[in-house]
């Protein structure tokens, strides 16, 4: 299975994603740069943390205009897994593959913690190596993690099943403490905590590992079928 | 505008107020030039010859540090340090203050503060690893002192989160004298292969010089002068002197001349960022290096405004520049390599072998000095040093007053200075690059390098208190207690960078201070065998005419050989067994609880046995690398009662304790104490090693209290109550309003 990790100026988890894919599941990653017109190549999309474009505007605003956003969202058609975590979840929210919006937490300021959060769909090519309602501890790092969405939409995510975590409490003021969600199809995630930082003991926690675990499994499942 | 003529300057004496003496005017007209030099050369030596560039007031006594170890690879004078770590690797590290702008703008003078010190580690060719700093302010009932604890703080994690650099630990203290003059220090670590490293040097005929980075504005001018000038209430125009970072331009540029050096070493032969004293600073110091000459051509410096004049070119410090001197062939790989980038790179100018700094505008010559002139023969002062009369000499001790065991204990946990500094650090980004095993809130960070078994353990340190009670056993109570910190998390100390910030160094009493702080700093550094190999002055630190405390700052790296071997400060299991180690002493002149009960700090500090102290260390390493203790934090601000408390914290585990001692002497500060925690199994290997070196004083307990017995007291408390209170102490007075 092959990952491309995409490269936007500003983007500053790339190379922390790399070493989740090389060292955390042993699986073949490559750094794509935000100019590229393809990405035939890949098995699966992942859109890092960082400030992209100095988040200037606003978060995720002006990535979401860089010429590889069309490919993204071919891959997203061909139902390919993709996940955007932190300013790679902004991006997708951006650039509506993913409903609702990133704002400023509400205690208006940058948090740096490692949180707890739950499982709340393990029925999921990101998420089927861990249990239902299982709790992870997972880093978060982020400015602009307060995922806002109006309640139809709100209704219409829980009704599909699409909010993946919820924090175990509420540390920047998100709806629902939603942590992280998934597009309709189940092939997009977003999510602000940062499974790459999680993938040894040492480290704290290596709760993020069964995450990339999962997309490799169900991967294999496919290819196998 | 025009600019005056040479004649004008000289009669005004206009160089005075750009902080030129008229013997220094004298020394450049007679003795350099041999004749008057014209405005914009005035304005070049005037920043070059200001403290911050120069160190003129400083460098006599800078000379007293060791700068020399087996492990040193480049000490000062680069704009690193660089200290080998084995396996062809090495870890490269500075400290800079930014004081003065923080004070007039907080939000920018720490942010570019983190950026300048960030460009000069990967300016020497190293990827930046972590960043630390050392933050001093008023007290916090003051809302002034509020608004810029929050703003500095907020600037330190804007720049560090979005750059992608973990900001991974550091200090904060308060004290009424950083009211109006906040100290603001900031330490940046980079790791770098040996064959990797660059030098700032424009050398070799006709080779080129380019400008990367951000446009030139006219921000921050006269920034380095400013620097060396006290602060009264009447000058208020120094706002504009302050400069504004882009972080997610540097972030361009760092990776850009990361991998510029990796991949192309062959296309440059120096590089060096832009800093204090922009242009003129980077590309004078680069040519001296090499005894070079330079021509200067301003039309190409890329501009952001119209109608700059030299003197505002050379004398920017617009953020996110560097300078690089090519070999001439390469010229057009170099601006498609930064173009693909997203950068300007500019040819301004090139090497010549004259010796001489020649400066170009539209054709027009508007300098022409000898580089040597402006970088090297800046004056050198040995300044009067009077010893002040506050400087105690009578042995006597402050005699603390406990009438509540319990309620000290618990007053002292919330005094700010001891109070987690979490709502500070919890806005820093400390995570990124999954590196950070030891986060902020423990005795030191640590970092391990990917790939190998090896961490790099780093910390900030300066206990001004003490400085100003005793400079001389202050300073050395400054290196004691940073190497303590990285004792305790399990690395050797291999070196240091300092930032040494005083008050006005022509005042006899505070150049007193600096000198002899500087001397117990060197003799510490010496005997321990930890080499000075970068820093930074930062003098004039006054307001309305009243110094800050003496304040160096030591940043010290440690090397940990197997990061199986990190341990951290918190308890670890109920039933271990808890031993303090090293004696302590009837201490508390410039202690938290003499502050906290007479208002103020003084009397005079006990003599140090820095031999023992260094015993004492690799005895620490010793049970740490044989793994017979599971915790070990060093005592330090508020001595046994807060170690012990802060030991309690990380896992919520409790303990009882008897100590042999009177309950005063809980709070006592004598320094390089450690308290660790032993397993049961481990008791008999762990006595026979440390001997009577320290002492059993209890067992770690999961009641959630902490007991502890003195002789004649006894206190228990909650340790809910001593958490929230510990925990919550800053952020309830930062939310008044």
């Amino acid at each position: 299975m092959k990952f491309a990790v995409i490269v936007f100026p500003g983007s500053n988890c790339d190379k922390d994603l790399y070493f989740a894919i090389k060292d955390g599941i042993h699986a073949d990653v490559e750094m794509i740069d935000y100019r590229s017109k393809s990405l035939d190549a890949f098995d699966a999309v992942l859109i890092p943390g960082g400030f992209s474009y100095g988040d200037y505007l606003r978060s995720g605003a002006i990535a979401a205009h860089a010429p590889i956003i069309e490919t993204i969202k071919r891959m997203s058609a061909l139902g390919k897994p993709i996940m955007g975590i932190c300013n790679g979840f902004q991006i997708l929210t951006e650039i509506g593959l993913l409903p609702g919006a990133l704002i400023r937490n509400r205690q208006n300021r940058f948090i740096c913690e490692t949180v707890d959060l739950k499982v709340k769909n393990n029925q999921t090519i990101f998420t089927n190596e861990y249990e239902f309602d299982q709790t992870l501890s997972l880093p978060v790092a982020h400015g602009e993690g307060n995922y806002y969405c109006d309640i139809s939409t709100l209704k219409q995510i829980n009704d599909n099943n699409q909010i993946i975590f919820r924090y175990a409490s509420d540390i920047n003021g998100s709806i629902d403490n939603i942590a992280g969600i998934i597009n309709k199809a189940g092939n997009v995630l977003g999510m602000m905590p940062h499974p790459e930082r999680a993938l040894e003991e040492m480290l704290g926690s290596d709760d993020g590992l069964k995450l990339f675990q999962s997309i490799l499994k169900s991967h294999m499942n496919r290819v196998n079928l | 505008m025009t600019e005056p003529t040479a004649e004008m300057i000289q009669e005004t004496k206009l160089y005075k107020s750009w902080g030129l003496s008229d013997q220094e005017f004298q020394t450049i007209s007679n003795d350099i030039l041999g004749r008057l030099p014209n405005y914009t050369e005035t304005g070049l030596f005037s920043v070059m010859w200001g403290e911050h560039c120069s160190y003129k007031n400083s460098k006599n006594v800078l000379r007293k540090f060791s700068n020399k170890s087996e492990r040193v690879l480049a000490g000062p004078g680069e704009d690193a340090g660089i200290i080998d770590i084995g396996d062809n690797q090495a870890i490269v590290f500075k400290a800079e203050s930014h004081n003065h702008p923080s004070a007039v703008e907080p939000y920018q003078g720490a942010a570019t503060g983190v950026g300048g010190i960030i460009r000069d580690i990967f300016s020497m060719g190293a990827t930046p690893i972590a960043l630390l700093n050392s933050l001093k302010f008023g007290e916090l009932d003051d809302s002034h002192t509020r608004y810029l604890a929050e703003e500095i703080v907020s600037g330190i994690g804007g720049y560090g989160n979005c750059i992608g650099i973990p900001t991974v630990g550091g200090e904060i203290a308060f004290q009424s004298r950083y009211k109006k003059n906040p100290i603001v220090n900031v330490m940046c670590v980079g790791l770098i292969d040996h064959d990797d490293v660059k030098y700032g040097k424009a050398t070799g005929k006709d080779n080129l010089i380019v400008y990367v980075g951000a446009k030139t504005g006219r921000d921050g001018i006269h920034g380095a002068t400013f620097a060396s000038d006290e602060f009264t209430d009447s000058k208020s125009t120094q706002r504009s002197a302050v400069q504004v970072g882009d972080p997610f331009m540097e972030k361009l540029l760092m990776d850009a001349c990361i991998e510029l050096v990796h991949e192309h070493s062959d296309w440059i032969m120096g590089i060096q960022d832009m800093g204090a004293a922009g242009l003129v600073s980077s590309t004078a110091e680069m040519a001296s290096k090499a005894s070079s000459g330079l021509i200067l051509e301003l039309d190409n410096v890329p501009q952001r405004e119209t109608e700059m004049t030299p003197y505002e070119i050379m004398l920017s410090e617009s953020q996110e520049r560097m300078v690089l001197c090519i070999k001439p062939e390469y010229e057009q790989n170099i601006t498609d390599f930064f173009t693909d980038k997203m950068l300007d790179a500019v040819v301004v100018g090139k090497v010549t072998t004259d010796g001489q700094y020649k400066i170009y505008q539209r054709g027009k010559m508007v300098c022409n000095i000898p580089i040597s002139g402006l970088v090297d023969e800046s004056p050198e002062y040995k300044r009067i040093s009077v010893k002040p009369d506050r400087i105690a000499d009578s042995k006597e001790q402050f005699r603390p007053e406990i009438k509540s065991l319990e309620d000290v204990w618990l007053k002292i946990l919330r005094q700010p200075t001891i109070a987690s500094k979490e709502y500070f650090y919890k806005t820093y980004d400390s995570q990124i690059k999954a590196n950070t095993v030891v986060q902020p809130g423990s005795d030191a960070a640590v970092v391990r390098i990917r790939d190998t078994k090896k961490a790099i353990a780093m910390t900030n340190d300066g206990n001004s208190r003490m400085v100003y009670v005793d400079p001389f056993i202050g300073g050395q109570m400054a290196v004691i207690e940073a190497a303590s910190n990285l004792v305790a998390a399990g690395a050797i100390p291999i070196g240091i960078t300092d930032c040494l910030n005083y008050g006005n160094p022509e005042k006899p009493e505070i150049f007193w201070e600096f000198e002899k702080s500087v001397s117990g700093m060197a003799m510490a550094g010496k005997k321990l065998n930890i080499p000075v190999v970068s820093g930074n002055v930062s003098l004039y630190n006054e307001f309305n005419e009243t110094a800050i405390y003496p304040s160096p700052m030591i940043g010290m790296t440690g090397l940990v050989e197997d990061i199986d071997n990190v341990i951290t400060q918190g308890f670890k299991n109920s039933g271990d067994l808890i031993y303090l180690i090293g004696e302590t002493r009837n201490e508390f002149n410039g202690s938290e609880i003499q502050q906290l009960q007479l208002n103020d700090v003084k009397g005079s500090l006990s003599k140090i046995n820095v031999d023992q102290i260094k015993d004492r260390f690799e005895l620490i390493l010793d049970i740490i690398n044989n793994k017979l203790i599971n915790s070990c934090h060093d005592l330090s601000e508020g001595g046994l009662a807060v170690a012990l408390s802060e030991a309690t914290f990380e896992n919520k585990l409790g303990f009882k304790c008897e100590v042999n001692m009177p309950k005063e002497y809980l709070f006592s500060e004598t320094p390089a104490r450690f308290v660790v925690s032993v397993s049961k199994d481990n008791q008999r290997k762990f006595e026979d090693i440390i001997g009577n070196n320290g002492a059993k004083i209890g067992v770690v307990t999961d009641d959630n209290r902490m007991n502890i017995k003195t002789i004649g007291a006894e206190a228990t408390i909650e340790l809910s109550v001593a958490m929230s209170i510990w925990k919550e102490a800053i952020s309830c007075l930062m939310k008044k309003n």
